[in-house]
């Protein structure tokens, strides 16, 4: 099988407030995701990564670049979408509010089958019923039948997260779009669903982007990490490199608090909470930025350069890189 | 007295299939400037006892027990005295929250009406003050009072709904799932603005979450559900590094480590499925997915026993293997 | 992907029209709970009876003048339990006969208005935009012009017959269905189950046909019977004002005749107070039982 390819290429996504500022949520992503490999895009709330995914799917139509799946442009009319999305499915991040709670789970997983015309004709000649049961017991809700009455409200937060998740996996689509899909499920279930995932990606080749602040699922399943700030990917590169050696000073704060990592001492970030109304001039992680703080910036002779230069977006390309000033004079100086 | 004691507590829901025990018999005590976890499977009974403790569940639900807060019993008050319990005394953070903001009003708006309410006395500019200082305790700018909801990334919203719930100075705080949607950076920020209520005006909490890492890291003490009964209490720092029941060391085993190359692409989990509580196996609930269960363990149901100094456990196996 | 591949031996549509059923019956016994929504539901239910019957209870001939056999304004009598009119006829036989008009026009207006209202409100709520700000200007302006003048343009530009009423009615009072079922439609269209809805795949028939209307169309039952009373009002107000359908009877025109023979100076109370009494009964009963309907059907005002 021949991969299929999702790109993000140079997206920006704007939102204009009544008071006329323009929050700039995106401001140009490179991104690749591929059928059989699972990326993780993870970084601080409010950096963007749910506009990505939201833009990713179409659900956001972008105000520079363009979504490509397979070489082809994304296009915005109804019938483009609807074949785009048999194809690359979006699990959302609302587990509460993404169920309609006047339809019971059985309508709401059968819900993509009957749009896409899968509910009569499924390849493998499964009623829907048994689509609908196949899937919720693949997500792990199981005996699946027990469920198929029941009213969101009438679920705890964990099985209407496995609902969603059942309703984008019941349509087999290539691509998977998960935005925080384990973040309200304990260890033991979480566990169940990432292994389902990774499963998927050996079994039938699904690729899976997963939006998340869990720098540990990454770890879990990642082949590849993005780490996103305030509407840049900073850093990106296989998931070993990126969690084990990071190389961005922002990377390397977001691990250092994850609590279960004892040696690193927590490098809880001081200053101004981000905001894409007014996004910093140079390096847009200046005013926080660690590294600058304490001077390691001004030995390496960058820190105007962080204050003043922009930084480029970063290329999706498959190695290990970041957007930093610093890393770059670090390794221009090893190289020399 | 105690700030918050259940008794006994049981909460039933009825369904189409029949009755589905969501909670079943559970003692529990929180006192003022105390923190206590409560950790669980999904779909153990963690938000149904939460907002019991408010009377605020389902009209399908029948509860028994009791719950006293300041020794006052909430499920049978008079309708006036829980109306100003839950305005003032006490407030929850729901679980997954995000949706249940008005969409179409300003959240600014929305953090200041408890205000308003509670407080008529108060003029509008020291409301708006105390708006703005509360979004800045939860790491908002204050500038986003004018944002509607979903202008809002799913952490803003939820520390909104954190807010929201600070307004009225509560002395008990039920805090279901506070930061699940939230990163670890500002997860360390909330959590640090929860443990200054708790330090510095005394205010009991009790902290729900799956998150046990950050249960260890808030609470002085942690109950541990599994099908809707506590299996197992104590304190903080031993429960999880030295767990007794072997639904806790299960919990703690299958918990993320970044780094360990034991743990690429193997995500650990715990075997078999959860119980359906409309169809408790026989005996302790845990058994068909305990390694160390024996027959006995599913003639009946182990009461919550004290092995160890100020530790209740669940299980027939532990003590006679210590 | 399949786990279990076991039959599902369960019916669920089966199972699903049983917790339907279940639901209606719990909304019914919820209803039942509200004694003013129950009397008024028994007085609607004998008003529909006594019209529905009219044939039977009272010859279609009492109505010809030229058929009469009372005297003129005769007070209620053995034979006339309402006396007579000044043509000599039954005021009885008149009020069961008016019944029919007065809730026809009633509901017919009703359902004019209720489409117009729910179409215009859900493509003003849903597309925004400039067709959407169009739309809800055009609302304004209608709830903004009074009713009445327009009503009488309208009816004396159309003439005078019992379809131009309804039509007359139901095309002036929609604006404020319209308008609730706009707010509703943009409060939902936020919902991230719409957006869900969307990422499957769903187009804006899909999104309109399973998330919004049934989302709204409580909303627009409870508020029919609303509408129901304003508009029986609305052609009792025209038929007064002598724009009503001259060849049919309805209560608004019997309080019109009443008045044209200054039954009022003469004291013949009996041909104006039993239409007038019809009039407010019904009126109460339509909207006492909207609002049982709407407690029952708007989960947020169910709340304890
Ligand atoms: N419709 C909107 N209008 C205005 N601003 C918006 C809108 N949607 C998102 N934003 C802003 O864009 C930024 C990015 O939001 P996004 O939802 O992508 O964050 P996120 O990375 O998914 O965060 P989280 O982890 O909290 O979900 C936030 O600052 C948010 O306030
Ligand atoms: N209104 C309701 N009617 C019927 N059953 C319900 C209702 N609410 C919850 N339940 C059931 O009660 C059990 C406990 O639910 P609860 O929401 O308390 O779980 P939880 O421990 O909070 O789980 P999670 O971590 O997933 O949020 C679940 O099996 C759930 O399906
Ligand atoms: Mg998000
Ligand atoms: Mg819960």
């Amino acid at each position: 099988m021949s991969d299929i390819r999702l790109e993000a290429r140079d997206l920006a996504v704007e939102f204009t407030s009544r008071g006329g500022d323009v929050a700039v949520a995106l401001d140009g992503a490179d991104l690749t995701v591929k059928t059989g490999e699972i990326v993780a895009l993870v970084g601080e709330s409010g950096s963007g990564k749910t506009t990505l995914a939201r833009a990713l799917t179409g659900l956001q139509r972008p105000a520079r670049g363009q979504v490509l799946l397979d070489g082809e442009p994304l296009g915005y009319t109804g019938k483009a979408l609807k074949a785009f999305r048999r194809r690359v499915q979006m699990v959302l991040q609302d587990p509460a509010g993404a169920l309609n709670p006047r339809h019971t789970v059985y309508d709401s997983v059968a819900e993509g089958l009957r749009l896409h015309g899968l509910s009569r004709h499924d390849p493998d000649g499964r009623s829907e019923e048994q689509q609908v049961a196949d899937a919720l017991s693949s997500a792990g809700l199981r005996p699946p039948e027990r469920l198929f009455l029941r009213y969101p409200h009438e679920l705890s937060g964990g099985q209407r997260q496995r609902v969603l998740i059942a309703g984008a996996l019941a349509l087999r689509p290539d691509l998977l779009i998960a935005d925080e899909p384990v973040s309200s499920l304990d260890a033991s279930i979480r566990g169940e669903i990432l292994a389902l995932l990774l499963r998927l990606r050996s079994e039938l080749g699904l690729g899976v982007l997963v939006v998340t602040h869990d720098l540990g699922l990454a770890w879990n399943i990642a082949d590849r990490t993005a780490v996103m700030y305030l509407g840049r990917i900073v850093e990106a590169g296989p998931t070993e490199e990126v969690l084990a050696a990071p190389q961005h000073p922002y990377t390397q704060a977001l691990l250092s608090v994850v609590p279960e990592i004892e040696r690193l001492e927590p490098v809880v970030l001081e200053g101004e909470v981000p905001d894409p109304t007014h996004i910093p001039s140079g390096c847009r992680f200046h005013p926080r930025c660690p590294a600058l703080a304490s001077g390691l910036a001004a030995a390496a002779g960058v820190e105007d350069d962080c204050h003043r230069v922009p930084l480029p977006v970063l290329p999706a390309s498959e190695g290990h890189r970041s957007a930093c000033h610093l890393v770059a004079a670090q390794k221009g100086t090893t190289r020399v | 007295m105690s700030l918050l004691k259940l008794k006994g507590l049981s909460v039933t829901y009825r369904t189409e299939e029949g009755p589905l025990p969501a909670v079943r018999d559970v003692d529990l005590t929180l006192e003022r400037g105390e923190v206590v976890g409560v950790a669980g499977e999904s779909g153990c009974g963690k938000s149904t006892l939460a907002s019991t403790v408010l009377r605020l569940q389902p009209s399908s639900a029948t509860v028994s027990g009791q719950v006293l807060v300041d020794g006052e019993d909430v499920l049978t008050m008079r309708w006036g005295d829980l109306r100003a319990l839950r305005w003032a005394g006490a407030s929850i953070v729901f679980q997954g929250a995000l949706h249940s903001l008005n969409a179409v009003r300003r959240v600014g708006q929305q953090i200041a009406e408890p205000i308003q309410l509670h407080e008529p006395s108060v003029g509008a500019a020291e409301v708006a003050r105390r708006v703005g200082d509360l979004l800045e305790q939860v790491g908002l700018p204050a500038s986003r009072a004018a944002s509607y909801p979903h202008q809002l990334s799913g952490g803003q919203r939820q520390r909104v709904m954190i807010a929201m719930a600070l307004a009225c100075r509560p002395s008990l705080v039920i805090a279901d799932e506070p930061t699940t949607a939230l990163d670890v950076m500002v997860q360390a920020q909330v959590l640090d603005v929860l443990s200054g209520l708790v330090k510095e005006l005394g205010v009991g909490m009790m902290l729900i979450s799956h998150d046990l890492s950050v249960l260890a890291d808030m609470s002085d003490r942690i109950a541990v559900m599994y099908g809707g009964r506590v299996v197992e209490q104590g304190p903080a720092d031993q429960l999880f590094t030295d767990p007794l029941h072997p639904y806790t060391s299960a919990l703690s085993a299958s918990f993320p480590r970044i780094g360990d190359p034991a743990a690429r692409y193997a995500p650990a989990g715990l075997a078999g499925d959860p119980p359906d509580p409309r169809e408790l196996p026989p005996g302790c609930s845990f058994a068909p997915r305990c390694s160390l269960a024996i027959p006995d363990c599913t003639t009946a149901e182990p009461p919550l026993e004290l092995k160890r100094p100020g530790r209740g456990v669940a299980c027939i196996r532990v003590g006679e293997s210590v | 992907m399949s786990t279990t591949s076991g039959t599902v031996t369960l019916t669920s549509r089966q199972l699903a029209r049983r917790r339907r059923r279940a639901a209606r019956a719990r909304a019914w016994r919820r209803f039942r709970q509200n004694r003013a929504g129950m009397a008024g539901l028994v007085v609607l239910t004998v008003v529909v009876l006594v019209a529905l019957l009219a044939p039977v209870l009272a010859p279609a001939d009492g109505l010809e003048v030229t058929h009469a056999t009372g005297g003129v304004l005769d007070a209620p009598s053995g034979e006339y339990w309402l006396g007579t009119d000044a043509n000599g006829r039954s005021v009885l036989t008149l009020l069961i006969w008016g019944a029919r008009i007065s809730l026809f026009v009633g509901l017919m207006a009703t359902v004019i208005s209720m489409l117009i209202g729910t179409l215009v409100g859900l493509t003003s709520g849903y597309f925004g935009g400039w067709p959407g700000a169009v739309l809800f200007r055009l609302t304004e302006w209608f709830l903004v012009i009074p009713f009445l003048p327009l009503a009488i343009v309208l009816a004396s530009v159309l003439g005078r017959s019992l379809v131009n009423i309804v039509i007359v009615i139901g095309v002036t009072s929609w604006p404020g269905t319209a308008l609730l079922i706009r707010s509703q439609v943009l409060s939902i269209k936020e919902r991230p189950y719409i957006e869900r809805s969307r990422a499957l795949g769903a187009g804006h028939r899909h999104l309109i046909g399973r998330h919004l209307l049934p989302n709204v169309v409580p909303i627009v039952f409870a508020n029919t019977t609303l509408t129901v009373a304003v508009a029986i009002l609305s052609e009792t107000t025209l038929s007064f004002l002598g724009l009503g359908d001259p060849t049919r009877v309805s209560w608004g025109s019997m309080l019109d005749d009443a008045y044209g023979v200054g039954a009022i100076t003469t004291g013949s109370w009996w041909y104006f107070v039993p239409p007038g009494v019809c009039v407010v009964v019904v009126v109460l009963s339509f909207t006492l039982v909207g609002q049982a309907l709407e407690e029952v059907l708007n989960p947020k005002l169910r709340q304890r």
